[in-house]
Order: structure tokens, then sequence, then C-alpha cells
């Protein structure tokens, strides 16, 4: 019955979102703190990549189940955005923001946009398909994949730069409103804790933003000697 | 003061809409925006024309009846009032005021600005109910209840079910309304033997009636003309999640 619910009423939906993004926003500040390896120089990165690469079971086991956790909350958003958008089918003439935030109110559109920039992210560094970037299967000195040479050189791009920090920019706005959403939809708010949950979504939210976009900026503006 | 209305005329509804305008001239500023609709309405029918329609019945903010939204605003401009307390000293002379009818889904239109808002009984009907003795009314205070309990269910029992959460939702959703309802009858003793069922119950109609889902945005409760808070949305979630748990299979 509690699985019937949570598949099928709009609040079980939204704590399947809410589960699901924690899961997210967790695999999220786990590859920002990878992603920092890079100011630790080309050793560190590697070693880290070839740590994250070398049991292919657990490597694989990891991807699947992440893909299953975005799986699920596409699979809510869609079905929930579908009910939500036929219950209010007709727009007033007169719109007022009603104190809500653009975060708030464009959940959709910034899904869509990070999904979107999910897969070229993919393509990009993982498999490596992106057209106009060069043969990056070059081996370090130790014979492991050159992850950080990968990594310096892409960042060159100021195209890719705009990419990516437009698209961490989006996923830091989605968090923003998100991130307090999920308290809510887990039942576990009240005007107690709201105002802490909102600040802690927005300080999570910059600093996803500044932690993952200072990565190509930090390159591309040569801030340090990469 | 003058004002143009800009006002919802839809005959049925199987018709379409559209807006029509009208002149409000020599209006007093502490008139009421109903009493400025009246106005406009009896020029109409001495004209000979259809008098615009809309809800209202008790005039004084407790019913829950007026809708109307008011230049963008379910209940008009001003904070925490229902539309039949909107004065006209809240606008702007020379101002055209844009009347639109609550736009829901599940709230169809049935003439001009009064919609159908009959999904909320069927909400209610579901679960809005506790089970009592008949009889005599007990004494206060035989049942001790605290004060601070007290006050939070009254908070909840504010809500006069006038839809003004739905039509501000982008997503038409019943949640706040629900949430006040489910909250209200959920913290007093008086509610606890039907709790969980009804949470499970009235979510599950309110799916069914077609409101869509919550999106945390706060546009609700922003419109509220009784300020229920968006927490008790939080608290609905809180015991659809343990009634769900609780739940057991069919046989009740």
């Amino acid at each position: 019955m509690i699985l019937k619910r949570l598949f099928q009423s709009t609040i079980g939906k939204k704590i399947l979102m809410a589960f699901t993004g924690v899961l997210l926003f967790g695999f999220v500040i786990i590859h920002m703190l990878g992603n920092w390896q890079v100011f630790a120089g080309a050793e560190a990165l590697n070693d880290y990549a070839q740590l994250i690469q070398s049991k292919a079971f657990v490597l694989w086991g990891f991807r699947l189940g992440l893909l299953a956790v975005v799986a699920l909350h596409l699979w809510a958003a869609i079905t929930l955005t579908i009910a939500n958008r036929a219950a209010a089918p007709e727009k007033y003439a007169e719109s007022k923001t009603l104190g809500t935030t653009w975060a708030s109110r464009s959940m959709t559109l910034s899904g869509c946009i990070v999904l979107g920039f999910i897969i070229f992210h993919l393509l990009h560094f993982t498999v490596r398909t992106v057209p106009g970037t060069p043969e990056y299967f070059q081996q370090d000195l130790k014979g492991r994949h050159d992850v950080y040479a990968m990594v310096v050189h892409a960042f060159q791009n100021p195209w890719l730069v705009g990419i990516y920090v437009v698209g961490v920019g989006l996923l830091s706005l989605h968090l923003s409103h998100g991130l307090q959403s999920m308290f809510r939809s887990l039942g576990w708010s009240d005007k107690r804790y709201l105002p802490l949950q909102m600040n802690l979504a927005r300080i999570f939210a910059g600093l996803i933003f500044v932690g993952m976009s200072g990565v190509p900026l930090a390159i591309f503006f040569q801030l340090k000697d990469f | 003061m003058n004002f143009k209305l800009k006002v919802w005329r839809q005959a049925d509804h199987t018709s379409s809409g559209s807006f029509e305008t009208y002149e409000a001239n020599n209006v007093n500023a502490n008139q009421s925006f109903m009493e400025v609709l009246d106005v406009v309405n009896d020029d109409l029918t001495k004209a000979g024309k259809e008098p615009i329609a809309f809800d209202h019945d008790c005039r004084e903010g407790i019913c829950g009846t007026c809708s109307c939204v008011i230049n963008g605003e379910p209940h008009g401009p001003e904070d925490k009032v229902t539309s039949c307390q909107v004065y006209m000293r809240s606008f702007q002379d020379g101002e055209t005021i844009t009347v639109e009818p609550f736009r829901a889904k599940p709230f169809p239109i049935l003439k001009d600005l009064v919609t159908d808002r009959s999904a909320f009984d069927k909400i209610i009907q579901a679960g809005g109910f506790i089970s009592v003795n008949t009889g005599q009314a007990p004494d206060a205070n035989a049942l001790p209840i605290g004060r601070e309990t007290a006050e939070l269910a009254f908070d909840a029992a504010h809500c006069i079910g006038c839809g003004a959460c739905v039509a501000a939702c982008k997503n038409s959703s019943a949640m706040l309304f629900v949430s006040a309802k489910v909250t209200h009858l959920g913290l007093l003793p008086q509610g606890q033997p039907e709790r969980n069922r009804r949470s499970l119950k009235m979510v599950e109609v309110m799916d069914a009636q077609g409101f869509g889902g919550c999106t945390n945005t706060g546009a609700c409760e922003a419109v509220c003309p009784k300020g229920i808070p968006l927490e008790f949305i939080s608290r609905l979630n809180r015991d659809y999640i343990t009634a769900s748990l609780m739940e057991r299979p069919e046989s009740e």
C-alpha cells in the first residue's frame, strides 16, 4: 500500500522527488570535492580518477544506481508536471509573482537544462565524443588516463567554460529551491526550521556554484599554474 | 474616483469568454470593490444588459464565498482579506482594474466570475469531519488541550475554503486547503480516531478531483485571506507519510 501511494499520489511522488533529490545532491557534493583534486595537481587528480575506475563492478554499480535515481527523479518530475499543467490549463490575463521566487517557478525549465548539461558533460568527459575536442586518450607517465591534461585542455576553450558555468549555475538555481522544498515534501519543516532550511539551501546552492564553476574559471583565467 | 473595470464575461461553462471594459465613475474611495460591481451591475441592468455574475455572500470576509482575481491577485491587492473586504482606496484613481475568475481545472467557470468550487466539498466529505457522540455539547475544558495546540489548531481552523490558494497556485494545487483541514482536526483529541484515514482519503480525493501537486512556491500562503501558513503543508506531508506507513490492507 505504501508503495502504491508513493508512486500514485501527488504527495507520494513529491516524496520520491525529495528523496532522490537528496541522493543526487549528495552525489553533487562528492563530485565537487573530487573536482577540487585538480587544484592539487596532475598526480592527485589522476590518482583519484584511477581509484574511482579501479573496480569495474563498484564503478558500474554506482553508475547504474545513480542512473536509477535520476530516472526516478525524472519520472516523478515528468508525471507531476503533466498533472500540474493539466490542473491549470488557463493562464491569467494579468499575473503576479505572489511572493514566489523565479527559481521555484522554473524548476521544470532549470531541470531540463541541467539534464541537457549532464548529457553533454557525460559525452564530453566520460564518453569523450563531443565533436571538436582533441584526442583525450592520452596517458600520463605512469600509464594512467590523464584526466588532468584532459580537463585543463578542455577549459582553455571559452565556449566550454561558458557551457559549464551556465550548466552549474542552473544546477545551483535548481538546488536553491529543491533543497528547501525537499524538507517540506518530507514533512520536516515548520516555522522554527523554515528560515534555517531556506538559508541552508541558499548557502549550499551558492557553495556548489562557486565550487563547481571555480574549476573551469580558474583554469581558463590561469589563477594557478595549471 | 474613476475607474475602468476590465471584467471577464463568459455566458456559461461551455462557451468561451472574453474581457469587457466598463466605466465606474464618481466612486467613493471607501466603497468596497463589490459595491462598485453592484453599481456597475445596476447600470447594466438599466441599460437592458446582462449584469456581471460574481460570487458573494456575507460581505464580512468570513464566509469564503467571494472569489475573483483582481489585478492578478486572488482576493485583490490587500493583505489577508477576501475580495469583499477590498476597498477602492487600495487602487489608483483612473486605474484600469482587471477582474478575472479563479482559473483552475477543478473549479469550472459557471458564469462570468462565478466558479464551481464543489471539488472542495468532495474533499471535505472524504475526511474533513470527526465522529462525535450525540447529546449535549461537552463542558468547556472537559477535554484538556494545551494552549499552544489549541492556538495552532485554531490558526488552521481559520481556513474558510475560498479556494484562493488553488487560484494562486501555478499547479492549481489544493494542498494548503487540505493541510489546513488536516492540521485543524489532527491536532485536537476529537480528530484522532480518523486521523490516519483522513489524510489518506482527503489526498486521494484531492488528486482525483484534478488538483495539481505542491511545488512549495508559496503563492498560496501569500494570497490566503486567513493567513494559513505554508508549514501546514509540511505537516500534511508528515501525516500522510505516517498514515501510509501505518495503513492496513483494505478491510475496514
